[in-house]
């Protein structure tokens, strides 16, 4: 080809370049395909995958093939002068119904197993899924077990946007920093962003049926091991199921664009055996019904502990140390001193409100208001209170944390950032529900 | 051949009507040459801020972890980025080529509606004014993506109306540029012309300019919709009113498919004009093609809720979409092996126009390949909202779409400006381009199918090497516009010393009647029109010439 040496040289240097840039700067290897997955159906999707993959990497083979060898041999430089045929029915004929008949090979297959993706009936259990800006409920429907599944506060903590612009050398030193990479990498043993406070537990060899819905826009429940996406709606109650084979710690994500923090509602799912996973509910039957009201300092617990690889085994005891956290005695009656408040608080705080109102308190306005010296902040703590625990507007309820949770949070916000409106106890959030 | 002279005898006395002076010359104009000039810069300014808003969202997830941007103003720099590039680049880029040369190919003056051709232009600029403002408010840009999902586009602070007014303004901007063209290409071709003789990218237009009045209204509808919901206390979308935020996504995307191929179907045009030239071959299968485009026109009307199989549809529907949508692939596959067909046996040579159209037709390939796998529903269910869908759409829209526009501009601006471009850094431009651009969009394959999802400033650790490539190979594509950028200026101002005195026909194996007047074009061709010789179209049409010539006259 005359490519011109310019052409050649510029080529040439622009893919070394990148290839060392590159080079400098890619570390680990993540995987470059889908899973296979656990499920007799995940399987099939990814064999499905690569049945389409592979057909069209024929059809890729024969069609650049001949262009490669037309622009090779049919040039003008070689002497080549143009034939004059321009059209041909047989061949458009041929040609058209060629990629028909391929299609319809790929089609059977694919509707085979769509619509056994698609049959719910006889399930052996039920589970909830209720999407949040930005969490997951669970909800293991007729076993009275429910509780709020978060990014931990490990990984929350790391991820947070120092407030460094695009101008900032800073920032660029940062992007560039091999520490900064491995720092990350450490986070939450490893599963920086896929790691939450409270798993889903799943039984293995059980066919689990999910009901899907959302609190507030939409998003989407996704764990590719397990071949489930489906988005969570509101005013929508979608269906789904998974049979998982293999116990193991599957990680999934939010797969549908809903707002600041669509990127850090991961979803973790551990499939434990039927014996285990039986003993984890009774457990939990047993405490208080959500694991989500445990005090705040759980899902520190949780994150310190050895995280397993996705494709790890399970340790079977793992799950059953983050359950036990959850049922501590009542809290509620006790008198608290301001430092404990304030240092509950802020833990409660990190989990449930930095997203909206920053850790700064200062908000995102005019979408989340600021909390330094406003009008609720500063008001009657009765008002306070009850804004927390039954939302407004866009503001979810927070009924869910327990009553010193409330109390702790209430107090860091009004004790924070400048603002001075003294403390609330327990007790006071009690009366208030 | 024996009607060339004619064709310039019609300039004989340009010196009369020449533009005005100044700036009023832009503002004032009703020229299809001007606004197709207007259109174009246009398109090549949003081109520049939608890529920097690109580079702003690949610097921040060249690494994990957040360095530059908070995540609600990353949502603002996608969200801004498709709107802008979609409806700022790519759209207005068709309707400036639109201008320039479809009267050009088909022997007439002007558009047939050339006031309403200046109005469409000028509502532009404020269109995008009003958007892009929308980033210095309170509370940002909007950020909901571009597809504008409710509830969550229902968010939206104070930037929400200046949306939905300024898509409604960009709407009524396509629909004069979509009804100009269909009534110029039906109604203004030179005699001797029949429908089935007139050049491919005239035939993709008229195509495309169906699809955008049958859509963009619905558009302006299910936008408005959102409107109410906000402010009149409507519940079109809301649940807890008894609305259903599901319809919108249907409505949205019952616009949104035909969409694609309005921003798609012109560049088929263009690349089925420049592979004959510079294989010096005719098209193979001209009928079949303009039937294949017809066909694809007509299936994107029932595909829709591809883009929407994880909402919970019923099977039967699953089962419909996804057949309806692997049917694309036919029609598709017929296209590529008509060009494939053309370059066969042929005499190529390779000047940039047909280096970017033989890459759009390597790389727009691998992005149907690609969409047929997405077609597969149950399969469908794990890319859906990864990068694999992102490198599906980017590979389709960018060497596909952009270098279609890319090769457009290379073929025919030394007949705009009577000067020829470097060919050396075209072919510098094109290299670069075409390595960068699989840089950035071949590894997001790998990080979607691995299991990053779309969307998110920050990701785990382990897609961190397809992050890096994808960054480099997005900032390389940046810079490396720059020199396209320069070559072209460089023709319309005559820079380093670049001399006019082209001749009409600029390619030897170039057919069409753009080919038979002068470069640089005169402002005002073709006021008495041509007779068509079949020579000068696509050379192949002989046998039913005589009789669709009788039929015109």
């Amino acid at each position: 080809m005359k490519m011109g040496r310019l052409a050649r040289i510029a080529a040439g240097t622009s893919l070394a370049l990148a290839a060392f840039v590159a080079q400098a700067y890619t570390e680990t290897s993540g995987g470059y395909n889908l899973p296979t997955g656990v499920t007799d159906l995940s399987k099939e999707v990814h064999s499905l995958h690569m049945l389409i993959f592979w057909i069209c990497v024929a059809i890729g083979t024969v069609v650049f093939g001949l262009m490669i060898y037309s622009i090779v041999k049919h040039r003008k430089s070689k002497g080549h002068k143009p034939a004059d045929f321009h059209e041909s029915t047989l061949v458009e004929i041929l040609w058209t119904a060629a990629p028909f008949i391929i299609l319809i090979g790929m089609a059977i297959p694919a509707a085979g197993t769509l619509i056994k993706m698609e049959d719910t009936r006889n399930a052996d259990m039920t589970v909830k899924i209720t999407g949040y800006q930005w969490k997951w409920e669970y909800e293991y429907l007729g076993e009275g077990v429910k509780y709020y599944s978060t990014l931990t506060a490990e990984s929350n903590a790391a991820r947070q946007h120092d407030g460094n612009g695009l101008l900032s050398g800073a920032a660029w030193a940062k992007t560039f920093s091999k520490a900064e990479l491995e720092r990350l990498k450490n986070v939450d043993g490893g599963n920086y962003l896929v790691n939450v406070d409270n798993e889903l537990v799943l039984p293995v060899g059980k066919k689990v049926r999910f009901l899907i819905t959302s609190n507030d826009v939409i998003h989407a429940w996704w764990v590719p091991e397990i071949a489930v996406k489906k988005d969570a709606i509101p005013g929508y109650v979608n269906e789904t199921w998974a049979k998982i084979n293999t116990p193991g710690v599957y990680r999934g994500v939010c797969a549908e664009l809903c707002g600041r923090d669509h990127g850090f509602m991961p979803i973790v799912v551990r499939a434990l055996p039927e014996a285990e996973y039986n003993a984890w509910l009774a457990k939990q039957k047993g405490g208080e019904p959500a694991a989500a009201a445990a005090p705040a300092a759980a899902p520190i617990e949780v994150a310190t502990a050895p995280a397993t690889t996705a494709t790890d085994a399970a340790p079977a005891a793992a799950p059953v140390e983050v359950a036990a956290a959850a049922p501590a005695a009542p809290a509620a009656a006790k008198e608290l001193s301001k430092d404990e408040l304030m240092k509950k608080g802020e833990q409660v705080y990190t989990a449930n409100c930095s997203a909206c109102h920053q850790p700064t308190g200062k908000g995102l306005p005019p979408n989340f208001p600021s909390l330094v010296g406003s009008k609720v902040v500063k008001g009657a703590a009765m008002d306070h209170i009850k804004q927390t625990l039954n939302g407004k507007g866009m503001m979810p309820p927070f009924k869910h944390l327990s009553d010193l949770d409330v109390a702790a949070v209430v107090t860091y916000q009004r004790n924070s950032w400048g603002n001075s409106s003294g403390v609330v106890q327990p007790a006071a959030v009690a009366a208030a529900r | 051949m024996a009607h060339h002279d004619h064709a310039h005898d019609d300039h004989a006395h340009d010196e009369h009507h020449g533009p005005e002076k100044g700036i009023m010359r832009w503002i004032k104009t009703t020229n299809h040459k001007d606004l197709g000039t207007l259109y174009l810069f246009f398109a090549f300014t949003m081109f520049f801020i939608g890529g920097l808003m690109s580079l702003v969202i690949r610097a921040e997830l060249f690494h994990p972890g957040l360095q530059f941007v908070d995540p609600e103003f990353f949502n603002q720099m996608t969200t801004m980025h498709a709107l802008v590039m979609i409806f700022g680049g790519v759209m207005p880029a068709w309707v400036g080529l639109a201008n320039w040369m479809v009267p050009m190919m088909i022997g007439c003056s002007d558009l047939a509606l050339p006031r309403i051709n200046n109005w469409g232009f000028w509502i532009l600029p404020f269109a995008f004014t009003m958007l892009l403002g929308t980033l210095f408010m309170e509370g940002g840009a909007p950020a909901g993506g571009w597809t504008m999902y409710p509830p969550l586009v229902l968010q939206t602070g104070n930037a929400f109306p200046f949306l939905i007014f300024a898509v409604h303004l960009m709407g009524i901007s396509s629909i004069t540029g979509a009804i100009n063209v269909a009534v110029t290409i039906l109604n203004m071709r030179a005699p001797g012309m029949s429908l089935l003789k007139m050049p491919l990218f005239v035939w993709t237009w008229l195509i495309t300019a169906y699809l955008l009045i049958a859509v963009m209204p619905v558009l302006a509808g299910a936008v408005t919709m959102l409107l109410t919901d906000k402010y009149f206390l409507t519940s079109f979308f809301t649940a807890s009113g008894g609305g259903d935020p599901v319809m919108f996504q249907h409505i949205f995307w019952f616009f949104g498919h035909p969409e694609v191929y309005i921003l798609i179907l012109p560049a088929f045009g263009i690349v089925s004009t420049i592979i004959p030239t510079f294989a010096r071959k005719a098209l193979f299968g001209y009928d079949s093609m303009v039937y294949a485009v017809a066909s694809i026109a007509f299936l994107s009307f029932i595909v829709w809720a591809h883009h929407m199989f994880t909402v919970g549809m019923p099977l039967a529907g699953e089962l419909f979409f996804m057949f309806a949508t692997m049917l694309i692939a036919v029609p598709t596959g017929v296209k590529v092996f008509n060009w494939v067909a053309t370059m066969w046996k042929g005499s190529m040579t390779f000047e940039s126009p047909m280096l970017f159209a033989l890459a759009f037709v390597f790389l727009f390939t691998i992005g149907g390949f690609s969409g047929l796998m997405l077609a597969i529903t149950p399969v469908d269910f794990q890319y859906h909202d990864t990068y694999f869908v992102v490198a599906h759409f980017h590979y389709v829209l960018v060497p596909g779409a952009v270098f279609a526009i890319l090769a457009g501009v290379y073929y025919w601006i030394p007949k705009w400006t009577g000067r020829m471009y470097s060919e050396k850094w075209g072919k510098i431009h094109f290299w670069l381009s075409a390595i960068f651009i699989n840089i950035t969009f071949f590894p997001q394959h790998f990080a979607g199918l691995a299991g990053m999802q779309r969307r998110v400033p920050d990701y785990a650790v382990q897609f961190v090497d397809w992050n890096v490539w994808s960054t480099i190979g997005a900032f390389g594509f940046f810079l490396a516009q720059f020199i396209f950028i320069f070559n072209m200026l460089a023709c319309c101002y005559g820079w380093f010393g670049r001399k006019q005195g082209l001749p009409d026909r600029v390619w030897e194996g170039a057919h069409g009647l753009e080919w038979t007047v002068p470069s640089p074009a005169p402002y005002h061709t073709f006021e008495v029109p041509p007779v068509v010789s079949d020579n000068e179209l696509t050379a192949t049409h002989d046998a039913v010439d005589a009789l669709d010539k009788h039929k015109l006259s």
